[in-house]
Parts: C-alpha cells; sequence; structure tokens
C-alpha cells in the first residue's frame, strides 16, 4: 500500500514558516523582556507564557474568536484574499505559531540575559547605540544558544495538535499535518501509516534536539 | 576635570547589607587613585560616573558637561558621557578580532580617518602584529593594552579603570602601570582609577582619595596620607603602622619633645602639636623603623617596651615580628637567625620616628 507523505511534508512547511514568524517576533520580545524596563512588563511576561500552561483547545478557542470568519481580522483576511483564514493550512502556521513561540521566547530571553553585562556596558561607553549594541554585541554573543531556541521552537511547532485540529480541521491533503495523521490512522487503523509518521517525526525531533544541545554545549564552552 | 558628588542609597538584601554612597571628589588631568578596601563603594562610584547606575541625588559634571543632576533630573545615557571604562576582565568582546573590537570604538569617524586612528593606536600600544587575533588568542598583557588603547579610541574625555591590576602577576602589573602612565603622559586625561593596593597608589596615583563605607575620609597625594592619616580609621586601612595608645605625660615645644606614658613605661617622642598632657593619644609608627633586641641581659627604658612574640612572618625585606600587644617590628634575617629562638624582647622606638594621629 503507497504511505502518504503530504502530513509529513504539510508539517515541514507550517512548521519552518510559523518558526520564522516566532522567531522574528520572539527574538524582539525577548529583548524587550530580557533589556527594558516598561510599565506592564510582568503582564506581557505572564502573556506569553500562558500558552505553555493553558489546555491546546484554550487556544485554539481564543485563535479561533480571533480569526473566525466573524471577527474583524477573519473578515479582513477574507476581503483581501476571497477565501476565510480557519481551516486552511493557514490557520495551522498561526496554530503552531502559538503552541511554540513561548517556548523560544524563555528560551531567547534567557540566552540574551546570559550575556556578560560587561560586554553591553562596554559597548555602551564606547558610544555604541543600543540598536546597534543589540546587533552587533548581544545577538551574536548568544546566537548560538538563540538558534537553539529556534531549533526547539521547530521542533514543538511540528508536533502541535490540539491548537492546529480547533482552527485548521482535519482536511486530508489541504490542512492535516502530521500529529492530525497519526492521530487519524490511528484512529482508522492504519497501522502501517501511523508506524511511519511516528518513526519520522521520532527521528527529526531527536535529530533537532541532539543539534541543538550540540549548540548549546558549545556556546558554554566559549 | 571632572567633579563628582553622589549619594544612592542601597536597600539591605541577602547576602548584603544596607549600603549609602555619600561622597564628593574632583579630579583634574593625571591620575586619581580611589583606595580603599572591597566593598568600600569604589566601583559604584565609577558605575555611577559611567552611567551605569544612577545615583539618588548629586551633581557629576564633566568638562562643562552636565551628565547628572539630581534636581533638574538630568541623567545622561552612558552612551552620551565620554568616559571610556577598562573593566576589570577588559570586556574585549570576544567574537571580534581585536582590529575590529578598536574599529567598533571608532565607528562614528569616516572609514579613511577610523583606520589611521586605529592604526595609530595599534602602534602606540605595540599591538600591530597581533590585530588579527581573537581575545583569547593574546596574552594578557597585550588584552589590557587592547581594552586601554579601544577605551581611547572613542575620544573620551576621561578615563575610569576598575581595578586593571587584579589578579596579574607583577611582571604584569609593572606592565600595566607602564601602559597607565602612556595614558596620563600621551592624553593629558583625568584617570580614575580603583585599587585597593597600596603600591599602586604610589607607582601611579598624582592624587589619592581613601574611600571607606561609602564615604571619603581623607584625599591629597599618596606621600602625604602615608605621611599624616587624617584618622585612626584611614591609618588601619592603609595597614602600613604599629599602632598604640598612649598618655601624654609631658610637652616641651622649646626642646620640640615630648614624653608619653605607655602601660608602666614611658617613651620619649617629638613635639605633638595640638595635644595637651593628659591627653590619650594614637601613636603610629612604620614597622620598617622600629627596632627589636632580644630582653636577655638588656634592661627596658632607653625608648623601649619589654613584649613577647607572637609570631614572625617571612617578608621580602626581613623578618617580621610579630608581638602579643599587636607592635610589629622588622629585623634583618641574619641578626634574627643569631638570637635564635628567644620569645621575650624589647622593642626600641627611636624617638624621632613617632607620630601621633
Amino acid at each position: 500500500m503507497d504511505l502518504d507523505w503530504f502530513p509529513f511534508w504539510l508539517s515541514l512547511r507550517v512548521a519552518a514558516l510559523s518558526t520564522l514568524i516566532a522567531t522574528v517576533g520572539g527574538v524582539w520580545l525577548a529583548y524587550l523582556l530580557a533589556n527594558r524596563s516598561f510599565h506592564g512588563k510582568d503582564a506581557l511576561d505572564a502573556a506569553v507564557t500562558l500558552p505553555l500552561v493553558l489546555p491546546p483547545t484554550v487556544l485554539g478557542y481564543y485563535l479561533l474568536v480571533v480569526i473566525g470568519r466573524e471577527s474583524w481580522f477573519g473578515r479582513a483576511w477574507e476581503a483581501v484574499t476571497g477565501a476565510p483564514l480557519v481551516f486552511t493550512w493557514q490557520a495551522a502556521v498561526l496554530a503552531a505559531v502559538l503552541h511554540s513561540a513561548p517556548l523560544l521566547i524563555k528560551s531567547a530571553r534567557a540566552a540574551l540575559e546570559s550575556v556578560d553585562h560587561d560586554y553591553e556596558r562596554a559597548a555602551r561607553t564606547l558610544g555604541a547605540s543600543e540598536w546597534r549594541l543589540f546587533l552587533r554585541v548581544t545577538l551574536p554573543l548568544a546566537s548560538r544558544s538563540i538558534l537553539a531556541a529556534v531549533g526547539l521552537a521547530f521542533a514543538r511547532a511540528l508536533g502541535d495538535f490540539g491548537v492546529t485540529i480547533m482552527v485548521a480541521g482535519n482536511i486530508p491533503g489541504r490542512t492535516q499535518t502530521v500529529a492530525v495523521a497519526i492521530y487519524d490512522a490511528v484512529e482508522s487503523g492504519n497501522g502501517t501509516a501511523a508506524r511511519a509518521l511516528v518513526l519520522a517525526v521520532s527521528a527529526l525531533a531527536l535529530g533537532i534536539l541532539w543539534l541543538a544541545n550540540r549548540l548549546q554545549a558549545r556556546q558554554a564552552a566559549r | 576635570m571632572i567633579s563628582v558628588r553622589v549619594r544612592k542609597q542601597f536597600a539591605a538584601a541577602p547576602g548584603s547589607v544596607a549600603f549609602t554612597l555619600d561622597l564628593e571628589f574632583t579630579a583634574g588631568p593625571g591620575v586619581t587613585v580611589l583606595f580603599g578596601p572591597s566593598g568600600a563603594g569604589k566601583t559604584l562610584t565609577l558605575e555611577c560616573i559611567a552611567g551605569f547606575l544612577r545615583p539618588d541625588a548629586g551633581r557629576i559634571e564633566l568638562d562643562g558637561l552636565l551628565l547628572f543632576d539630581g534636581v533638574s533630573g538630568v541623567c545622561l545615557p552612558p552612551q552620551e558621557r565620554h568616559c571610556g571604562y577598562v573593566f576589570q576582565n577588559y570586556a574585549l568582546f570576544p567574537h571580534m578580532s581585536l582590529r575590529s573590537n578598536l574599529d567598533f570604538a571608532a565607528e562614528r569617524l569616516p572609514r579613511l580617518e577610523r583606520h589611521r586612528k586605529v592604526q595609530e593606536m595599534l602602534d602606540r600600544f605595540h599591538l600591530e602584529e597581533v590585530a588579527g587575533r581573537f581575545p583569547h588568542e593574546l596574552s594578557g598583557g597585550q588584552r589590557q593594552r587592547g581594552s586601554v588603547a579601544r577605551a581611547l579610541l572613542a575620544a573620551p574625555k576621561m578615563v575610569l579603570l576598575d581595578e586593571p591590576a587584579r589578579g596579574l602577576d607583577a611582571p604584569l602589573r609593572a606592565e600595566l602601570h607602564e601602559v597607565i602612565r602612556e595614558v596620563r603622559e600621551g592624553f593629558q586625561l583625568p584617570v580614575v582609577l580603583v585599587t585597593h593596593d597600596l603600591e599602586e597608589c604610589f607607582a601611579l596615583g598624582d592624587r589619592m582619595q581613601v574611600v571607606c563605607e561609602g564615604r571619603i575620609v581623607q584625599s591629597g597625594t599618596p606621600e602625604s596620607i602615608v605621611e599624616q592619616p587624617a584618622s585612626l580609621e584611614v591609618a588601619r586601612l592603609l595597614g602600613l603602622y604599629d599602632l598604640f595608645q598612649a598618655e601624654v605625660r609631658s610637652l616641651d615645644p622649646g626642646a620640640r619633645t615630648s614624653r608619653l606614658r605607655v602601660g608602666e613605661y614611658e617613651l620619649a617622642a617629638p613635639y605633638l602639636p595640638g595635644k595637651f598632657k593628659g591627653d590619650r593619644v594614637w601613636m603610629y609608627v612604620l614597622p620598617e623603623r622600629v627596632k627589636a633586641v632580644p630582653r636577655e641581659g638588656q634592661r627596658a627604658g632607653a625608648n623601649r617596651i619589654p613584649a613577647t612574640l607572637e609570631r614572625t612572618v617571612e617578608r621580602p625585606q626581613g623578618m617580621r615580628l610579630e608581638f602579643t600587644n599587636g607592635l610589629r617590628a622588622e629585623v634583618p634575617r641574619e641578626e634574627f637567625a643569631a638570637w635564635g629562638s628567644t620569645r621575650e624582647w624589647l622593642i626600641e622606638f627611636p624617638p624621632g620616628e613617632l607620630r601621633a594621629l
């Protein structure tokens, strides 16, 4: 019997795109949390951690409220693209972002904070603006740890089930990601497909973790 | 020219007691040393000047530029303060070559001029050959020169050095002192140096501020401070002297002499201006100037006080004897060997060497 690898490739694409979005936004948020003091910082910190502890169905519900066909965002999307956002693979990307960004923000923040403050202070006394100091000193010094965090976020994005099924559904060949496909395969008694996908996802996740650990070990050795 | 007046309170926290930084000083071109024990607030003072820490109150002014003013709320960020800072660990960026480190400091300059300035600085501090290396590939001396060169490239109006000699061995320390003299002679900037090493104060300091528990307790040239410590606190901080209490028995302004009573013994001393008969005074004397002889067959008197040897400490200059009454004396090593293991000694104070606080 021919195995359907579509869910695997879809998941890779969804995870890659969501990791890109989570990295750009997450490193920026991590920078704010690590370096700036502002009103509502504690609230922001709590808000970005919340997805780690909430049930995925709750996250999915919130996401539906925000991007559903009745919401202003959903309507704007529909007006621009001509089709609703919910139950598309793009919605799965958003689900994966929500699922993986908190981990990335937490790790990136720790990475930025672990950079010796004397380097940042030195850069300031040398006249470097906060922006230049971040790009030229803090970020390069934390780059390995951040890369490791990105790897972890990718692995986590790959594995989202709950949020995805709420907002993207389970449409074979369109929105069925690997985690959903495995559930589907087990439910319908298709053991061969389930085993193949399970092994593929496990091997990929293991590889990413190994890489992330190596990056972190080398950062620590510097 | 920098003038500093800062006040900052630190609340007690786990692992630290409450602490108040409250000090004021000015520093012109040349090296001003902030000397004091660890925890006195020396580094905190540098951090207030550089803008890493915001004082509660006070005023900091550098060459007419107001860096901080508690009343009007002015508090410039470190970027705008023109203070070069040399960190204890040098803080050269580990992911950049030495040349890139220097380029980073000169980035506001147009490219050609930047290149010229960086080259000039590399030559001045003998770093040309290692400019392409990364900090972890440099020797300790090269790192310290590189970090000073980098600070100077940002064209600072003053240079702050935070215990740069801490943990260095003697040759590296001598090398560092050369570098700091080079800065003093070549750049005519106020240099403020933090140290707890008195020898460093003498090697480098044009002026010295003695810092203790967040306050400045004495300022002057290193020589004048060692010659006349302002208080018992300063004398103890310097750690140089034998200190003991005595009672003034008589004063003779004509002969410029005085007589003191220490326990049951009398000592001759120079005239003590400003003291009166019957005063309890703290006397100080350098152990190097104090003589010691075994008591056997000798008599007390003649400015001698009996004392029991507690322990001996080998010193580069000779053998230091420490007595149970807290006094110390230094004798040449051969003499000490000849006298053997006697424990009862007489300490002899040359009258001219005794000073009163």
